[in-house]
């Protein structure tokens, strides 16, 4: 029998996961650390330090300003050059502390020995005190705060805990090489949050396409209790957190809902990770792992890096030549943003830097639409991008509203699938946008 | 100089242009059969038909619409091969021009151009020449194995045709040949009957269509459940005493249903977008197929049928949108 998936839509694009073999490197440490104070969904943290201060590995910088945000560390020692608005990945302007490294002292409160600490002595109330003090977010790309999503509201109960460890883009092993290196941190993760949700039974879902990651799992969750692997059938966007959901349990998130109502709550490896070392380590979140990779990155590794890091550092790292890169892309190809600027920082969400090399980096040109139906079968959501994009052009956005395109969550599959190269997602997008400003 | 763009960094490999050169690959092995069994009366046909409907939209293009030809899509070959295979081998040149330029210049372009056409234009080409020219429409070539110069033409029935009238007066089944003429189901599946050239080798079309589904061009579902359903209806018929007629496995080697199960009736722009639509639109071939083969004055009927259902197409694609994720489940 065939392992599980998701049931409406999907697509198959080429994996090109060329590092899922190439350990975790450590990327050492950059020049000057520009450390953004908006690595999440909601408001900026409030800075609390400024030009001059000495910090540590760890040292809180900013803290969060009010339920939807988090608490901002250096991930570097060293002196605060300044606080100012600096260029972002997209060109706009970001505040960003920015710090000198000077040699690498940590804060004497985080463990930085390798051992693993098993036993959780934590109550629920403290696990998540601990979340919210390292100021871990949802590390898969969302960036939502994760002391909000282990809160469970008044009157919800959660019977599912899964683990995404899908990693679903292609070229990505940043989640692929966590599994198998950090197995039994995420397993001991897992069973953190058992304990802060009060349920028995945690799974880790992981796609078919990473058999060393699954090997490495089974081997280990077979002494715990509580935490088992489901191998799943890998399909484009099955790390998506409601079509993971329908995959995992047979439940549809209803449009508008989110997954508590459904009882599940689903948490990235990386994220599980980062509560790992944040309650048994004491360790803020303030490092990643990161893929670097593409057509123009010779040697493409996984790394080890601290936020803030410039992506330039990481171009060097894979000896990529600036000057054949046509493009650079923050997250992956299908998902992820295309960069303006070279120095721009990693943040807790970067999950990966593609370089791509010129003949690459254009978007093919736009032909007639032949009806082929090819969007309305990859859609996941069951939407049909080729009406919505009409109607957008059209500039109908009443009519768009039963096209359900509030639904839509923006993977791209329309887009990639599509035979005459017609952004659909672009249209999707705007639909989107417009619909919510006629609001 | 980075560039930048918008979400997905990637596309599928196939694209148009792509696609149609499958569906040219596909259609090979049907006439490569073609001039095994016809000779190269059937690769003039062809080759007239392709150029010309080429040429058609290259010039709508270039002096009508005044924009740049869409003709490197290779929709236009595509539309050129399914018209030829849609003809007698020994149809004259004039003639194909001009159903060639029916079903450009009327059946696509003048709706707009790819994508955008109502009926499938190679069909319309056909049936405008089927009922202009009667005719030369329905004499058919005798095949006539590996005679490649094959110039004296004899002209013989069809399958279909045949059956059309052993239950009439016995003087017409006297004229058009009786049982006696029916070609066996291995002569059917290999081609060795008379036919549209394109239409006869049901292996060389179950070979492309095979080719199809490799390449995805295509899913199964519309020629599975065309096909099934006629199968399904002459079954019955069939079984509650019917006679030789709607023989169902006849049925299917026989006239157009394997080259418009396969190549036309999955054409995109005409048939519905969703893989529920696309059922209902195949059966609604099937049924209208065996009731025109069955009960009208013509013996194939699977170019009207497929005809018929384009015009159904925008009223099935209302009643079958698919379910959006998270709504309407019980």
């Amino acid at each position: 029998m065939s392992n599980k998936t998701f049931h409406i839509g999907g697509i198959h694009p080429d994996k090109h996961k060329i590092t899922t073999n190439k350990p975790i490197e450590d990327a050492g440490l950059p020049e000057i650390a520009y450390i953004p104070v908006k690595q999440h969904i909601g408001s900026p943290a409030k800075i609390l330090v400024s030009k001059g201060d000495k910090v540590k590995v760890g040292t809180l910088l900013a803290d969060a300003d009010g339920i939807v945000s988090a608490d901002v560390h250096s991930s570097v020692s060293g002196e605060v050059l300044k606080v100012e608005e600096i260029e972002g990945e997209f060109g706009y302007l970001e505040q960003m502390i920015t710090v000198k490294v000077e040699g690498d002292e940590w804060e004497e409160s985080i463990d930085r020995s390798p051992d693993i600490i098993k036993e959780i002595t934590l109550s629920p109330e403290e696990i998540i005190a601990k979340i919210r003090e390292a100021g871990i977010v949802g590390m898969g790309g969302a960036g939502y705060p994760t002391p909000i999503k282990t809160t469970i509201p008044e009157g919800k109960k959660v019977e599912y805990l899964i683990i995404n460890g899908i990693e679903c883009e292609p070229y990505l092993t940043a989640d692929d090489r966590l599994m198998v290196e950090k197995a039994e941190q995420i397993i001991v993760g897992a069973k953190i949050l058992n304990k802060v949700l009060g349920i028995q039974n945690a799974i880790i879902a992981v796609d078919e396409n990473k058999p060393n990651a699954i090997e490495v799992l089974r081997k280990i969750t077979r002494s715990y209790v509580g935490v088992n692997v489901q191998v799943m059938q890998t399909k484009y966007p099955q790390g998506a957190e409601k079509q993971l959901i329908e995959a995992v349990t047979g439940r549809e998130v209803p449009s508008g809902k989110l997954p508590v109502d459904v009882g599940c709550i689903v948490q990235n490896v990386g994220t599980v990770n980062a509560i790992y070392e944040a309650v048994q380590k004491n360790k803020p979140l303030f490092e990643r792992v990161v893929t670097v990779s593409g057509d123009a990155a010779e040697n493409p590794s996984n790394f080890m890096v601290r936020v803030g890091t410039p992506a330039s550092y990481l171009i060097n790292k894979v000896h990529g030549n600036p000057a054949e890169i046509g493009k650079i892309i923050f997250g992956g190809p299908m998902m992820g943003t295309s960069a303006v600027n070279i120095n721009a920082p990693i943040t807790k969400l970067s999950s990966g830097i593609l370089l791509f090399k010129d003949d690459h980096s254009f978007k093919p040109e736009e032909t007639a639409c032949i009806r082929c139906g090819k969007c309305v079968d990859a859609c996941p959501v069951g939407l049909r991008p080729f009406a919505i994009a009409s109607q957008v052009r059209d500039g109908d956005y009443h009519e768009m509203k039963q096209l359900h395109v509030l639904d839509c969550i923006e993977c791209g599959s329309c887009a990639y699938i599509c035979p005459a190269r017609i952004p659909l997602l672009d249209y999707c997008k705007l639909g989107k946008y417009e619909l919510k400003k006629s609001k | 100089m980075l560039k930048i763009s918008t979400a997905p960094h990637m596309n599928s490999p196939q694209d148009t242009r792509s696609i149609m050169r499958d569906v040219v690959i596909a259609l090979m092995p049907a006439l490569v059969a073609a001039v095994l069994i016809f000779g190269l009366n059937a690769l003039t046909v062809v080759l007239t038909a392709v150029a010309a409907c080429v040429a058609f939209e290259y010039l709508t293009c270039r002096y009508l619409l005044k924009s740049t030809p869409t003709t490197g899509n290779l929709s236009a070959v595509v539309t050129g091969l399914l018209l030829a295979y849609n003809l007698p081998s020994n149809m004259p040149i004039w003639m194909i021009l001009i159903g060639s330029f029916v079903a450009i210049v009327i059946g696509k372009m003048a709706f707009g151009g790819i994508g955008k056409n109502v009926f499938n234009p190679a069909l319309v080409g056909r049936v405008f020449l089927f009922i202009s020219f009667p005719v030369q429409m329905t004499s058919w070539p005798k095949p006539d194995f590996l005679n490649f110069l094959n110039t004296d033409v004899e002209t013989g029935a069809t399958t279909l045709g045949i059956l059309k009238h052993i239950d009439a007066e016995s003087s017409a089944t006297k004229l058009v040949g009786g049982l006696e003429n029916l070609p066996d189901y291995g002569q059917m599946f290999l081609g060795y009957t008379g036919g549209c050239l394109g239409e006869v080798s049901a292996l060389a079309l179950l070979i492309g269509f095979a080719y199809l589904l490799w390449r995805r061009v295509i899913g199964w579902h519309i020629p599975f459940y065309y096909i099934s359903t006629v199968f399904l209806i002459t079954g019955i018929m069939w079984l509650n005493g019917g006679n030789i007629q709607v023989e169902p496995i006849t049925q299917i080697l026989s006239g157009g249903l394997l080259l418009g199960a396969i190549f036309m009736a999955t054409d995109y722009a005409t048939t519905p977008m969703s893989r529920k639509g696309q059922i209902v639109f195949a059966i609604g071939c099937g049924i209208l197929t065996v009731i025109i083969r069955r009960w009208s004055v013509y013996p194939e009927g699977v170019s009207f049928a497929i005809l018929i259902m384009n015009a159904f197409v925008p009223l099935i694609d209302y009643f079958t949108i698919p379910r959006v994720f998270g709504t309407g489940r019980k």
